[in-house]
């Protein structure tokens, strides 16, 4: 610099400075023209589409196309069409997170909806969270996270496994407990979510039986045999299954060879929807439960249309609809409705003003997002019906707010999450006064 | 009175009773009428009513009140609320939903025309009510199985009030089997019954305790505030069930293990033919089973829509065409890419399992992801009782099913010509070759056959597993791990190596888990194929040691 600085006439200067001009308004055209010509918003949809988890995310892919394509037939939002970057992470949980980089680096979508198991959203997590952009995750969980990223669709526990706990332990008296879950992280922590709520309510430790299973277990013969035994020790027995994906067909066709009537044993299911039913002969498996947000065979005008749209959209009749779906269905319109509020697509401004929006479910009520990103809910228990579709017998007067920590555990149990001015905080000890983890940079 | 009075007045006061009598009778009638029109009185139309309600708890009430009331369309009533058949209007009134789709008014029996109906929903406690309640008004029925259903659907109420009936039934009963469980529904009933005298109750334990099974267990462990001798002969009892329960438990484990193995040995059967004998490490060999399962899913469909009265046989056909189907895919992958890479393993397992994933993706692409509805037929479902064992069907005709597959397939290697050429083909190539047999022409159908194996075990896991796209990936590992444990080329050492790994796995999952139990297997083998390299059964001879 000192060298040069002697050498530069006026004119030179004067050149430069046009130069430097016209660099920056082409530069500012070309922002403009892109801006222009990309007149879309774009949604990233991180859903398998092949490997084992395909069983279940695809529906979820085809569900986001579909309510997409509705908001843009309304005129889509802020003025723009949404387009759908769709990828495929092919149940490989590396991958899920490759994939999320590129959805959010790469392509500029300005939330993503996606995942299912919840070793793939703790895979995404990361970069969720380092890339500050935003996740909608649809799928019922084990709780005990909340990051400002994302916002949790699904029910925690509270909002599916103890309702459901409760209904067994008052409507049919059941007073011995067989935990049963595929061997993961949401069975394995809400199975000790569950354990600790049942000692507290006074169950004795030696009428509660733990079993883990392997992914895709298919031989149930002995698991099932041992819960019959464990049944006949007198006192009304109940199987809490947290069983996934693929092994609860093998599972319930055991069941229903064995001849363990719901009548006897009665199982409950959180991972078990119209979906998974759908590969199986539901006959012997009558009045066997399930607990959920939502069931397709709720009686509303809302749902209905939501069905029949989804008929028209996949143009095939048959195909069921589940509480995932409505998930997203209600996370898409609360993201709707908060871009709208907010006026931009930007990350932060959409995470605050995703706080306290409201939209209907499919239930006939509202859900409102809550300060821990975590929805309002009804808990729905219903009986698989020889159709393959669920009675529902038992829904709580009101919505259910989610407990993101669960109070029975001891390592949680004085967290909250919070991520409203001034805590901004996802793991809040009220104890203490200390934000543990997942302060808001 | 004095109709029988014989004083001059009897003509007038017997037309003066007459007169009373009918006042009374009329009376009478209006009281009833009375009563009944705002509520009591006519225990049927109250039952109508809280059926026809829309709760569950007065559906519930509804059910015991019809039992009560003893009218006579109760049993075809719960019948038909037991199978979703019963539907109610606003105005109180109920409908039977008949096969063909039209309504009989539920009281009357008649068709009418019902309008604008709902189902009545019912939910686990009052399907319970209604097995109870229908066993109580089944007990008398003519037929033999219906006793037998109803005898135990009493055992499992045990309601004292069916007491009565119970006996009534018992001295009619002429079959011995429902006899038997009539008397254990009557044990269970005394036992219950708050009345019952303690010798009633002792006689009572010993008749369950001969009964022995898992209900019994249940239900004698359920009683409390038993007289202490009685208290006293159901702990005796338990322990004596629990004791030869354990007896049968090991018997039990048995049959698992076998059921198991027999399972792990049609998965494996046909790769001891492709990696056994041809030494080809297919790891595309899952997908031939998953073929065979979409085979039996496309003939079921097809049937359904073209012989529907031949869809209990869909199995059978499917068996042949399942074989059929695979075994041309195997020929074709052998003929444009295994023959290509015979003597190179690395490259062939690269290139099997990018196969499998072609395969699977083409299966995703065809079908679609979900899981595909494959039926059990009638026969195949349910399980039979044999002592302590609960043998289930599908089991059974599974282990059966594997057995012949296997002396099939070793009845074809050892008798038939094309069998020969295979052996002769495996022991020494060349040599066969120079004895004029058209070696690469084997090698495609050899590999054909295994394929075609591993496509009947698709039929046959249909029935078990999921049919999905990945139903084949679950298997391959166990599939590798029987053969290399049996030891290669030797049928009977994969026959015994699936049998032991199934009966191994059964006996440890009960005291380590289900996922503790794999890896023990898994740690087991490696440690055994560590001493025995070449498995249970090596073949010897100069062949194999070149």
């Amino acid at each position: 610099m000192a060298i040069t600085e002697p050498t530069i006439s006026r004119r030179g200067l004067a050149r430069l400075g046009a130069a430097a001009a016209t660099i920056a308004a082409v530069g500012a055209v070309k922002t403009a023209a892109a801006a222009e010509t990309s007149g879309t918003i774009k949604v990233g949809i991180l859903h398998s589409l092949s490997g084992t988890m395909a069983i279940s995310e695809t529906t979820l892919k085809d569900v986001m196309l579909m309510l997409i394509e509705q908001q843009n037939a309304k005129g889509g939002l802020l003025g723009k069409k949404l387009e759908a970057v769709v990828v495929d992470p092919a149940s490989n949980w590396p991958l899920f997170a490759e994939k999320a980089r590129q959805l959010i680096s790469v392509d500029k979508c300005a939330a993503t909806f996606g995942c299912w198991t919840s070793v793939s959203r703790k895979s995404v997590l990361p970069v969720f969270e380092e890339l500050n952009s935003i996740l909608f995750y649809p799928v019922q969980y084990e709780g005990q996270e909340c990051s400002r990223n994302v916002f949790y669709t699904g029910a925690a526990p509270n909002q599916q496994a103890i309702p459901a706990v409760d209904y067994l332990m008052k409507e049919n008296k059941v007073k011995r407990w067989v935990l049963a879950g595929t061997d993961y992280v949401y069975p394995r922590t809400t199975n000790q979510i569950l354990e600790a709520y049942l000692i507290a309510k006074g169950v004795a430790k030696d009428d509660i039986m733990i079993n883990y299973t392997p992914f895709g277990h298919s031989d149930w013969q002995n698991i099932v045999a041992s819960i019959k035994k464990f049944g006949s020790a007198g006192k009304k027995t109940a199987v809490v299954s947290t069983i996934n994906g693929d092994a609860n067909v093998p599972f319930y066709k055991e069941l229903g060879n064995q001849g363990l009537k719901a009548t006897d044993i009665p199982v409950v299911a959180f991972s078990v929807g119209e979906e998974e039913l759908a590969g199986i002969d539901t006959k012997p498996l009558l009045g066997h439960l399930a607990a959920w947000n939502y069931f397709q065979s709720v009686d509303t005008p809302i749902n209905k249309t939501f069905i029949d749209a989804w008929h028209a959209y996949t143009k095939k009749p048959t195909r069921t609809t589940n509480d995932p779906m409505e998930a997203h269905f209600i996370g898409f319109n609360m993201w709707v409705k908060a871009v709208e509020a907010a006026g931009t697509t930007d990350s932060n401004a959409v995470i605050d003003a995703m706080l306290g929006v409201s939209v209907p479910n499919l239930s006939g009520g509202y859900s409102a997002m809550m300060p821990n990103h975590h929805i309002t809910k009804p808990v729905l228990i219903g009986e698989i019906q020889a159709d393959g579709q669920f009675n529902i017998v038992s829904q709580t007067p009101g919505l259910v707010v989610a407990q993101e920590w669960s109070p029975y555990v001891a390592d949680t149990k004085d967290l909250i999450g919070d991520w409203r001015a001034p805590l901004h905080c996802g793991a809040f000890n009220v104890k203490t006064g200390h934000c543990t983890a997942g302060k808001k940079a | 009175m004095g109709a029988a009075d014989s004083s001059p007045a009897a003509p007038a006061l017997l037309c003066l009773d007459n007169v009373m009598r009918r006042l009374l009778a009329f009376f009478l009638i209006a009281a009833v009428s009375l009563a009944s029109a705002p509520s009591k009185a006519d225990p049927v139309d109250d039952a109508v009513a809280a059926l026809s309600s829309g709760s569950f708890d007065s559906v519930h009430e509804g059910v015991d009140e019809l039992v009560a009331s003893g009218s006579p369309r109760a049993a075809a009533i719960i019948g038909a609320l037991q199978n979703g058949k019963l539907y109610f209007r606003p105005d109180h009134t109920l409908y039977i939903k008949q096969d063909d789709g039209t309504y009989v008014g539920a009281l009357t029996g008649t068709p009418i025309d019902a309008g604008n109906v709902k189902p009545v929903r019912v939910n686990n406690t009052i399907r319970g009510a209604m097995d109870a309640a229908l066993g109580a008004l089944r007990l008398f029925s003519p037929e033999t199985a219906a006793r037998m259903t109803a005898a135990e659907a009493v055992f499992h109420a045990a309601d004292p009030s069916a007491l009565p009936a119970l006996t009534k039934a018992l001295e009619k009963e002429t079959d011995p089997a429902v006899k038997t469980r009539m008397e254990q529904a009557r044990a269970a009933v005394i036992l219950a019954s708050a009345e019952s005298a303690e010798a009633d109750r002792l006689a009572a334990v010993s008749v369950l305790r001969v009964r022995g099974d898992i209900d019994a267990r249940g239900f004698l462990a359920s009683l409390s505030d038993q007289p202490p001798a009685v208290a006293e002969a159901i702990a005796g009892a338990l322990t004596a069930i629990d004791r030869a329960a354990q007896l049968w438990s090991v018997a039990q484990s048995i049959y698992y293990g076998l059921s198991l193995g027999s399972v792990l040995l049609l998965a494996a059967a046909g790769l001891a033919i492709t990696f056994g004998v041809m030494g080809v490490i297919n790891m595309a060999h899952g997908e031939m089973v998953m073929i065979g399962a979409y085979t039996t899913f496309a003939v079921q469909q097809f049937m359904h829509a073209h012989t529907p009265g031949m869809y209990g046989a869909s199995l059978l056909f499917a068996v042949p065409l399942a074989f059929m189907v695979s075994g041309s895919i195997g020929i074709v992958i052998e003929r444009t890419l295994i023959r290509w890479l015979y003597g190179r393993p690395l490259e062939t397992l690269l290139a099997t399992w990018g196969l499998s994933l072609v395969l699977q993706q083409a299966v995703r692409s065809i079908f679609g992801a979900n899981n595909q509805d494959v039926d059990t037929p009638a026969w195949m479902s349910g399980a039979t009782a044999l002592g302590g064992l609960t043998l289930t069907w599908n089991r059974m005709y599974i282990i059966l099913f594997s057995a012949v597959v296997l002396a099939g397939l070793m009845a074809a290697l050892r008798y038939t010509s094309l069998g020969l050429r295979m052996r002769a083909v495996t022991q020494n190539r060349r040599m066969a070759a120079a004895m004029g047999i058209r070696t690469p022409w084997i090698d495609a159908l050899t590999f054909g056959l295994g394929s075609g194996i591993a496509g009947m075990a698709g039929v046959a896991l249909s029935q078990i597993d999921n049919v999905s796209p990945n139903l084949g990936q679950s298997y391959i590992i166990d599939s590798f791990m029987v053969v290399v444990f049996g030891g290669v080329g030797n049928l009977w050492g994969t026959t015994l190596g699936a049998l032991t790994l199934g009966i191994v796995n059964k006996f440890l999952e009960p005291v380590a888990g289900a996922v503790v139990a794999k890896i023990v297997v898994l740690v087991l083998l490696i440690l055994f194929i560590q001493r025995r390299p070449r498995g249970m059964f090596p073949l010897k001879g100069r062949a194999v040691e070149s």
